[in-house]
C-alpha cells in the first residue's frame, strides 16, 4: 500500500516536472533564470531611481563625509557627503543608457555591414573587411579615447565613440553567419521564386542569424558596461555632478582604505550588471544548443 | 486563313516546354586571395536537348557531371553561359535534393508556402487568394492543414519534401525541375514522393526535368532520357530505346551498374 502511494506520488511529481518543462519550453535553464533575476533587480533599481531616490544625488553635506554603512545611508556617503545609494540609483541609469546606446550603434551598423559584405562578397566585401580589420586592430577603449579627444567628453560622445569601436565585432559575427547561410538551398529557392536581394537578406537569412546576434548583443552589453567604466576611470565620460558607475568607482578609489563602503556600492552594482548579462547570454547560447 | 490559324495553333501546342541548344556553361573558380585572378572553368560543353510540353525528361549522370549546373542555368541562377535556353512558359520552379536545406528552418510551413505568392513577380495576391491557393496546393501535395503552424524541423523527411514540392507549385509553374528529389529519402518514402510527382505530372500537365542518378527511378518516370558525362551529352533519346539498345559504352556501364540488362 505504502509502496503504491510513493509510486503514485513519484508519478505525480514527474508529471509536475514535465508540465513545467512544457510551460517554460526550451527556454528553461539555470543560466537563463539566474540572468533574468539579476537583470530584473538591476532594471528595477534603474526604474525606481527615475521616480524616487532617498536623497538628492547631487546634494552635498560637509558634515557627513565618507560615512560607513548605516540605516540613514545604506551604502554610506562619498567624499562630498552625498548619499552613495542615491548616486548608484542614478549612476546605473547613466551606465545602462550608455551601454544600450553603444550596443545599439555597434550592433545596428555592424549587422548592416556584416549582412551586406557577407551576402554580396567580392571586392566590396574585401574593402569593407580590411577597414573593419584596421578598426579591430585597435583596442576598443583606445579607439574610443581617440574619438572622444576628437570631439568632446560627455555621455553621448562616449556612447558614440564606444559604439563605433563596437562595430567590428558585430560586423564579423554577422558576416560569418551570412557566409554560412548564403549558399543554402533555401536562399537559392527564394531567388528562384523571385525574391529580391533585400528580401532574402532581411526576411530569409536574418531570422537565422537572430540567435547568434542576440547572444553577442548580451555579451556586447557586458563589454560596453566595462568599457564605459574603464573610460570613466580615465576621466572621460559623464561629467560631474552626475556620475556613471564607472566614474563613481574611480572617484572612490582614493578612499578605498579610509571608506571601503564607498567603493563597495558602485562596485557591486557593476558586478551584478555584468554577471546578469553574462548569465543571460550564456542562457541564450544554451537555448540555441 | 482558317487553315493557317490552325497550324499556328498546332505549332504553338507542339512547341517544346524547354529547348536547350549548344549550351556552354561556365563557373567561376574560387579565388584563394584578393590578388589571384578569377578563373573561369567550363562545366557544360555543347549540351542540346528539348523537353516536350507535358513530358518528363530524365537527366542521368554520376555526381559532378554537371546535372545541377544545368538545372541552375535553366532556372536562371547561373548567368554565365553561351548558347540558347528557350522556355515556353516563364518562371520554372525547382525542387531540391535535400528538404532539410531547401526549407528555411526558422519559418513555419504556412509562411514557407505563402512566400512564393508574396514574391511573385507576375501578379499580386490578395490575402484571400493566398489562402485559397494555399488550400489548393495542400490538397495537391496531400498534406493536412495541421502542419501549417509547424517548423520544418518538426516534420518527417517525406512531409518536408512535400512542403518543398508545395512551395514549388504555389506559383503554378508549367515547368518543374526536380534535382534528385528522392535521393535523400528513405526507400518507402521515395516511392510515395515518386507517386506524388507522377500524379502532379498527370493532373497538372506539368513538364518535368527529372534529375537523378538512379536509372530505375528514371525508367519508371520518364519519356525521354538524357545521359551526361563530364559536362557532355552521351546519349539522348526515348527511354525505352536507350534502355533496350544503348548505343554508347558509358550507357551500358551505367545500366549494368544499376542491374538492368
Amino acid at each position: 500500500m505504502a509502496a503504491q502511494d510513493t509510486e503514485a506520488a513519484r508519478r505525480m511529481n514527474l508529471r509536475k516536472v514535465s508540465e513545467r518543462k512544457k510551460f517554460m519550453g526550451k527556454y528553461h535553464n539555470a543560466y537563463m533564470t539566474a540572468g533574468c533575476i539579476i537583470t530584473g533587480i538591476i532594471l528595477l533599481m534603474v526604474l525606481v531611481g527615475i521616480f524616487f531616490t532617498p536623497y538628492d544625488p547631487t546634494q552635498m553635506d560637509a558634515s557627513a563625509k565618507l560615512q560607513g554603512i548605516s540605516l540613514k545611508h545604506i551604502m554610506g556617503t562619498d567624499h562630498m557627503g552625498r548619499d552613495v545609494f542615491s548616486r548608484v540609483l542614478y549612476g546605473s541609469r547613466v551606465t545602462l543608457i550608455i551601454a544600450t546606446g553603444t550596443v545599439a550603434i555597434g550592433a545596428g551598423i555592424g549587422t548592416l555591414i556584416g549582412a551586406l559584405t557577407g551576402f554580396y562578397g567580392g571586392i566590396f566585401d574585401e574593402i569593407m573587411m580590411r577597414i573593419i580589420d584596421a578598426l579591430f586592430a585597435f583596442p576598443s577603449v583606445l579607439l574610443a579615447l581617440v574619438f572622444v579627444s576628437l570631439f568632446s567628453t560627455g555621455t553621448y560622445e562616449v556612447m558614440i565613440a564606444l559604439g563605433i569601436a563596437f562595430i567590428p565585432s558585430f560586423a564579423r559575427i554577422v558576416r560569418s553567419e551570412f557566409l554560412r547561410c548564403r549558399n543554402m538551398d533555401y536562399v537559392e529557392s527564394a531567388r528562384i521564386q523571385g525574391a529580391s536581394d533585400l528580401r532574402i537578406i532581411f526576411m530569409h537569412i536574418m531570422p537565422n542569424v537572430r540567435g547568434v546576434l542576440l547572444s553577442s548583443i548580451l555579451i556586447g552589453f557586458n563589454n560596453a558596461v566595462l568599457a564605459e567604466a574603464g573610460l570613466s576611470y580615465l576621466g572621460i565620460g559623464s561629467q560631474p555632478p552626475y556620475a556613471s558607475l564607472g566614474k563613481m568607482l574611480s572617484d572612490a578609489q582614493q578612499y578605498m582604505f579610509s571608506a571601503p563602503a564607498y567603493v563597495l556600492g558602485p562596485g557591486i552594482v557593476i558586478i551584478l550588471m555584468v554577471l546578469g548579462f553574462s548569465f543571460l547570454g550564456e542562457g541564450v547560447r544554451k537555448v540555441q544548443g | 486563313m482558317e487553315y493557317s490559324d490552325k497550324t499556328a495553333e498546332e505549332m504553338e501546342r507542339q512547341r517544346p516546354a524547354l529547348q536547350v541548344s549548344h549550351l556552354d556553361v561556365f563557373y567561376k573558380k574560387r579565388k584563394r586571395n584578393v590578388l589571384e585572378r578569377a578563373g573561369r572553368k567550363q562545366a557544360l560543353f555543347d549540351v542540346s536537348f528539348e523537353l516536350k510540353d507535358g513530358e518528363v525528361l530524365g537527366l542521368v549522370g554520376e555526381s559532378g557531371c554537371g546535372k545541377s549546373t544545368l538545372a541552375r542555368t535553366i532556372v536562371g541562377i547561373n548567368r554565365d553561359y553561351q548558347g540558347a535556353v528557350i522556355q515556353k512558359y516563364p518562371h520554372p520552379q525547382m525542387i531540391f535534393q535535400d528538404p532539410y536545406g531547401s526549407l528555411n528552418p526558422v519559418r513555419t510551413v504556412e509562411w514557407l508556402l505563402k512566400e512564393p505568392l508574396r514574391v511573385d513577380r507576375s501578379r499580386k495576391w490578395s490575402e484571400q487568394e493566398q489562402q485559397a491557393r494555399l488550400k489548393e496546393v495542400l490538397n495537391q501535395v496531400e498534406l493536412s492543414g495541421e502542419l501549417l503552424t509547424r517548423y520544418p524541423a518538426q516534420l518527417s523527411g517525406g512531409q518536408r519534401q512535400r512542403v518543398a514540392i508545395g512551395t514549388a507549385l504555389m506559383q503554378s509553374p508549367r515547368l518543374l525541375i526536380a534535382d534528385e528529389p528522392v535521393s535523400a529519402l528513405d526507400v518507402t518514402i521515395q516511392a510515395q514522393i515518386m507517386d506524388l510527382l507522377k500524379t502532379l505530372h498527370q493532373n497538372l500537365g506539368l513538364s518535368v526535368l527529372f534529375i537523378s542518378h538512379d536509372l530505375r527511378v528514371v525508367y519508371e518516370m520518364c519519356d525521354h532520357v538524357l545521359i551526361m558525362k563530364d559536362g557532355r551529352v552521351v546519349e539522348y533519346g526515348e527511354t525505352d530505346g536507350i534502355y533496350r539498345t544503348p548505343q554508347k559504352e558509358y550507357t551500358r556501364q551505367l545500366l549494368r551498374a544499376a542491374g538492368i540488362n
